[in-house]
């Protein structure tokens, strides 16, 4: 039982990235907006969270750091896409390019260093209890944040005038400012937010699920997150479930590795992305499904005079 | 207060708008992209400015310094070769809003089929052996990128991801061989194949430097893809599909046609730029082949405007960016990765300054 | 102050409106006075300048000189969220709607915060009882037909309490059954001391509903009128100008002409969630035969378009052209066949908005060998093509180098038909062919597609404008809920019995 309840929390930790990155490319695409610079902001994310939190000995200050770095560049990429109306495609792919130099510049120094762990929220007595204890309690506080989040998000989407707004917006920018919603700011929040979010995914592997700084060291989850959110359908919850997913299967390849099977590694390591591929090909056959619930303006710029 | 509809900037008194252009002055199209890069260069040099070195210093070191003998111009070509090509590739697609992001996947597997053909020809090939290789990277690059057109015309798949995990795929793919199969068997365990031969290898263009005879591919496929763009029904079929997909329906220009089209056209020149690489610069298999030449190249493509003799000159530009930033490394004590710094930043001032052809900014 | 302004203070005054585009003088001062209680006609034809004036005046536009006065105090709206808090609400012809959601998220969003979603869908069902404009409030938008889309637009006005209701063109998505029902409304709305500004080019209705009538021209106002005792001849003569229409179409089809074109029980599921099934549609063209088909928007018009054009395939027995099966075919098989069509959207469907003439005239003549050999565009020869439409169209401005998207709406349309025509079709399938087309333009289309018939086409004209129909048609069937009634001929039918099977109520005798 012990075991599965360890495994069950390394899910979680591999998930935990993925579903804070996809939360926030979700709330992007939901105001309209497509954002493939989320593999850019996670490593910009990161770096800057592990820089702080090696430099201040402070893991939360990290967490900080890499929310702020993530937001940093969103704002980059709303300039150009909300004001100066570029293609929003090619702006995320120059985003992402952008984030793999600026993080490799900042973390030239920083690699091999070691940094405090983001800290367990541990209850003594409680969180030692069998199974229940390590799976409910004592993860660190990004775990909880990005579980909060989805059901927040959740609810926002759903329930609220909020909510409404964002999917208005992202359904036809123009009648929303027709009926004078403000598209330029929901746009921009939803950008913003998604970059914190991806930020906050970023520092998570850094701070958290392998605490160091390596080049790179998404290895493509920012993508990953993309084909989350259309795996999700657009919606947080099967998001989340679609994460959690993820996660197990990141986990399984790895032990895999770890026990020796005869499969070449590269092979296992493979299996992330294969079934990313997997996984659109199965949610983007119905055709149907997806225009009903993807964004009716997703990628498209808006101008209010064209 | 939100901003009003079409100010951008809006302080103390001074405010820009955005008029849109009925018409838009022929000289601006070039004039853009050289902006872009003038933006770029000031930039770059703040960034030095920032890492403590001497901008002015760094810039020479960065941009002049290493082409200023014809060893630098050379090896200049030598990267712009793959960024041509694979941007030439690349451009037919973006103008029909087809995204390959894979050409760097694609790349991989071209240089693998090449690579294989080169091994398995070891000390038995001939004259035969370089169009033999070359026709394998074609067929491996277009087989690859195959595989995303299928998924996106059969199962709706966006490309752009489907295309972009299939590069992970193939870096995986090409390290198992090399560190496997394809291993070196005098090599010392290092994982890399063995050398090809002396048939397998591109001849250089001069004797003793490391520009080869690919150049005459870039050339090849720049002059096709400015008939195709201008003169044929595929180019105009490509225009349409960009520009109104609803009027390329009512045309009836086939959707999927288009998607296997651009898909196919980009991952044959993909795949002929990896072989290039391997039989000319590497010269084996390497579990790395490319520097992410296939993304570079979606600058390249943006850089030249999507039109073929633009995109050689911007290979030119983008291939400075990385002697440059190999230079850096060694005389400026730089991390190389300023160079995809640069790389990120004149993508973005490209698309800002495209601005500059649809609007006119006004002072109110 | 002159006249009516005497009698008290005026709701809405405008003065020396003007607004200009890049090339156009869209409104050239303007003057507009409307009074409480009062239905007021704002009359012109496409592109005379209405709709730019009430966008100005909805605050969706800035006036670039001129005065605004709101019940007396000078105004200037920065955006529509003002104009509605002052009290003025509008329908647009396009409904500004979101489809996937429900009529009550619609109306919330243009309501201030704060209302419980409960209330609000009881207050929808209650305006909608007080006013007849039946409405469900929990039903999501693409699933209602544009006559209920038009009444959520209205309930979405009136939960504000507006002083000043805007209507641009709202019978155009209208049955005339539908519109008679709306005309209650708004003559109870006007009895309760609103105003209300009707804009429109339809002068009947005009003559039935409104009190007074501003008529602008070319972005001024030409005259201003009592349109219940001015004739209709002087207000249209007022409005165009003097136009040398086609008038009704001499039934002159012979019964022996071949049969061209036929449709035998088309059904079709939308490919789209958000659009209509066709539901067993059958009828037959002769050579030289027009046939009309009336459809609102949301009937399934622009899917039987689809269907019938090529770009979605069906079995291939259900549409014959001389009597070969062509329903499986892709558009340029269909069009190598004999069979040509034309969207009702220009822009970015039956035209590249970016391009030049010259290669727009190329987008349904590719398959010509004329055109195109080998592969290669012989540019010679489109030039010439795109010359030719232009000089026998009467294309203005006669340029082949300028973008599809710099043509007026009628222009472009006219280089659109005569590409059409003269690839020399042996069908025709157009949609609304005249919409948002001035009336110099919708007179020359009305005639080169008379022509055509005379000349043996058979023509299908798809439209929501009955007078358009009437004026080209032979026979006439209406499109229902992705259904179609049996055509009759036009000398049968009265404008009445075709609204009435455009409402579904179909081959009510």
């Amino acid at each position: 039982m012990d075991i599965a309840a360890s495994i069950l929390v390394a899910v979680m930790m591999a998930a935990t990235p993925l579903l804070l990155a996809a939360l926030g490319e979700l709330i992007t695409e939901k105001a309209g907006v497509l954002n493939l610079g989320i593999e850019g902001m996670m490593l910009v994310g990161a770096v800057c969270a592990f820089a702080v939190a090696y430099k201040t000995g402070n893991a939360y200050f990290g967490v900080v750091a890499g929310a702020l770095a993530g937001v940093t560049l969103a704002a980059f990429f709303a300039l150009l896409v909300l004001v100066l109306l570029t293609n929003q495609v090619a702006t995320g792919l120059a985003l992402t390019l952008f984030g793999i130099g600026l993080s490799a510049l900042i973390g030239k120094g920083l690699v091999g260093q070691p940094i405090p762990r983001l800290p367990l929220l541990s209850i003594p007595g409680i969180s030692d209890l069998p199974v229940v204890g390590p799976l409910l309690f004592g993860h660190d506080l990004l775990v909880y944040l990005s579980l909060a989040l989805t059901f927040l998000a959740h609810r926002i989407i759903t329930r609220t005038r909020l909510g409404l707004t964002l999917r208005a917006v992202g359904e036809s920018p123009h009648v929303a400012h027709g009926l004078g919603l403000s598209v330029r700011r929901v746009q921009l929040s939803a950008i913003l937010i998604g970059g914190a979010l991806s930020g906050l995914g970023g520092a998570y592997l850094s701070l958290a699920y392998t605490p160091m700084w390596a080049e790179n060291m998404t290895s493509g989850r920012g993508w990953i997150a993309l084909a989350l959110v259309v795996f999700g359908t657009w919606r947080p919850l099967r998001m989340l479930a679609g994460a959690y997913l993820f996660g197990a299967m990141t986990l399984a390849q790895l032990h895999l590795q770890g026990l020796g099977v005869p499969i070449p590694s590269q092979f296992l390591s493979m299996l992330p992305y294969l079934a990313t591929i997997l996984v659109l090909v199965l949610m983007s056959r119905d055709a149907v499904r997806i225009k009903l619930n993807a964004p009716a303006a997703l990628g498209k710029s808006f101008h209010p005079d064209r | 207060m939100p901003p009003k509809a079409g100010v951008i900037l809006a302080k103390r008194g001074f405010r820009l708008r955005l008029e849109a252009r009925t018409e838009t002055p022929r000289w601006l199209i070039y004039a853009t992209p050289l902006l872009a890069l003038a933006l770029t260069v000031l930039s770059g040099a703040g960034l030095f400015a920032l890492l403590g070195v001497d901008p002015l210093r760094a810039l020479y070191g960065f941009f002049i310094e290493p082409i200023s003998d014809l060893y630098g111009w050379t090896e200049l070509g030598v990267k712009a070769i793959p960024l041509a090509l694979i941007a030439l590739g690349l451009s037919l697609g973006f103008r029909a809003n087809v995204w390959n992001i894979g050409a760097e996947g694609q790349l991989t597997i071209g240089a693998i089929c090449a690579g294989g053909v080169a091994l398995a020809l070891w000390n038995s090939g001939g004259w035969w052996s370089l169009p033999l290789m070359a026709l394998a990277g074609l067929c491996g690059g277009i087989a690859y990128a195959a595989i995303p057109a299928l998924l996106r015309t059969q199962f709706n798949a966006n490309e752009i991801l489907t295309s972009l995990m299939l590069t992970y795929v193939a870096q995986l793919f090409l390290s198992y061989l090399v560190t496997g199969p394809l291993r070196d068997p005098d090599g010392f365990n290092f994982p890399q194949s063995r050398p090809f031969d002396a048939d397998a290898l591109m001849p250089p263009v001069l004797e003793g430097f490391r520009l080869h005879w690919g150049l005459l591919a870039v050339a090849v496929a720049a002059v096709a893809a400015q008939a195709v763009l201008t003169r044929s029904l595929l180019g105009y079929r490509l225009t349409v599909t960009g520009l109104a997909p609803a009027a390329a329906r009512f045309a009836g220009f086939s959707a999927p046609g288009i998607i296997w089209t651009c898909l196919l056209i980009g991952g044959g020149c993909a795949g002929l730029a990896g072989m290039l690489e391997v039989a000319g610069p590497i010269g084996q298999l390497m579990p790395t082949v490319s520097p992410g030449y296939g993304f570079t190249a979606i600058i390249v493509a943006f850089l030249g405007r999507l039109n073929p003799l633009g995109i050689c000159v911007a290979a030119l530009v983008l291939a400075l960016s990385y002697i440059g930033s190999e230079a850096a490394q060694v005389t400026l004590k730089l991390s190389a990765s300023v160079g995809t710094v640069f790389q990120g930043l004149l993508l973005f001032f490209v698309l800002a300054c495209d601005l500059l052809l649809l609007y006119r900014i006004r002072r109110e | 102050m002159t006249g009516s302004e005497t009698h008290g203070t005026a709701r809405l005054r405008v003065r020396g409106i003007k607004k200009h585009f890049p090339g156009v003088r869209a409104v050239d001062g303007v003057d507009l006075t409307l009074m409480p209680g009062e239905i007021h006609a704002l009359i012109g034809e496409n592109g005379a300048g209405k709709s730019t004036l009430m966008k100005i005046i909805y605050g969706l536009l800035q006036a670039d000189d001129g005065s605004i006065w709101w019940e007396g105090a000078a105004v200037a709206f920065t955006d529509p969220a003002a104009a509605r808090a002052a009290g003025i609400g509008m329908v647009f012809q396009h409904f500004a709607l979101f489809e996937t959601l429900t009529v009550t998220e619609n109306i919330a969003l243009a309501l201030p915060e704060g209302r419980a979603t409960a209330a609000l869908a009881a207050d929808i069902l209650d305006l909608s009882k007080r006013y007849g404009l039946a409405l469900d409030p929990h039903r999501a938008i693409h699933a209602l037909s544009s006559g209920e889309r038009q009444r959520v637009e209205i309930i979405r006005c009136l939960l504000q309490d507006p002083r000043l209701l805007i209507l641009d063109e709202p019978t155009s998505v209208l049955t005339p059954q539908e519109a008679e029902t709306l005309f209650v409304t708004l003559r109870r709305l006007a009895a309760e001391g609103r105003t209300i500004l009707y804009i429109s080019h339809k002068l009947p209705e005009i003559q039935a509903l409104c009190d007074r009538a501003t008529i602008l021209r070319a972005g001024k106002v030409v005259d201003s009128c009592d349109p219940r005792v001015t004739s209709p001849a002087l207000m249209a003569e007022k409005m165009v100008g003097k136009v040398d229409r086609p008038s009704r179409r001499a039934t002159s089809l012979k019964a022996e002409a071949p049969l061209r074109f036929s449709v035998q029980n088309l059904s079709r599921k939308a490919g789209d969630p958000l659009g209509i099934d066709l539901r067993d549609i059958s009828f037959s063209l002769r050579a030289g035969e027009i046939l009309g088909i009336a459809g609102l928007a949301g009937s399934g018009q622009s899917e039987l378009l689809a269907a019938l054009g090529g770009e979605v395939a069906v079995a291939a027995n259900t549409i014959r052209l001389d009597d070969q099966p062509i329903g499986a075919l892709p558009v340029a098989a269909r069009r190598a066949a004999g069979l040509s069509y034309v969207p009702e959207e220009r822009l970015g469907r039956s035209a590249v908005p970016d391009l030049d003439l010259t290669a727009n005239a190329l987008l349904s003549g590719w398959q010509r060998p004329a055109l195109v050999s080998g592969g290669w565009l012989k540019r010679g020869a489109m030039q010439a093509f795109a010359e030719k439409i232009i000089a026998d169209y009467r294309v203005m401005p006669p340029k082949t180098g300028s973008l599809a998207r710099r043509l007026s709406g009628g222009n472009l349309q006219k280089f659109i038909m005569g590409r059409e025509i003269l690839a020399n079709p042996k069908v025709l399938i157009v949609a609304a062919p005249t919409w948002g087309v001035d009336a110099g333009a919708a007179a020359a289309i009305h005639r080169a597609l008379l022509g055509l018939a005379e000349a043996g086409t058979a023509l299908l004209v798809i439209s929501q404008d009955l007078d358009e129909l009437f004026i080209l048609c032979d026979r006439m069937a209406a499109l229902f809920h992705g259904g179609l009634s049996l055509a009759s001929p036009t000398a049968e039918l009265s404008r009445e019995r075709v609204g009435l099977m455009m409402g579904g109520v179909a081959d009510a005798a």
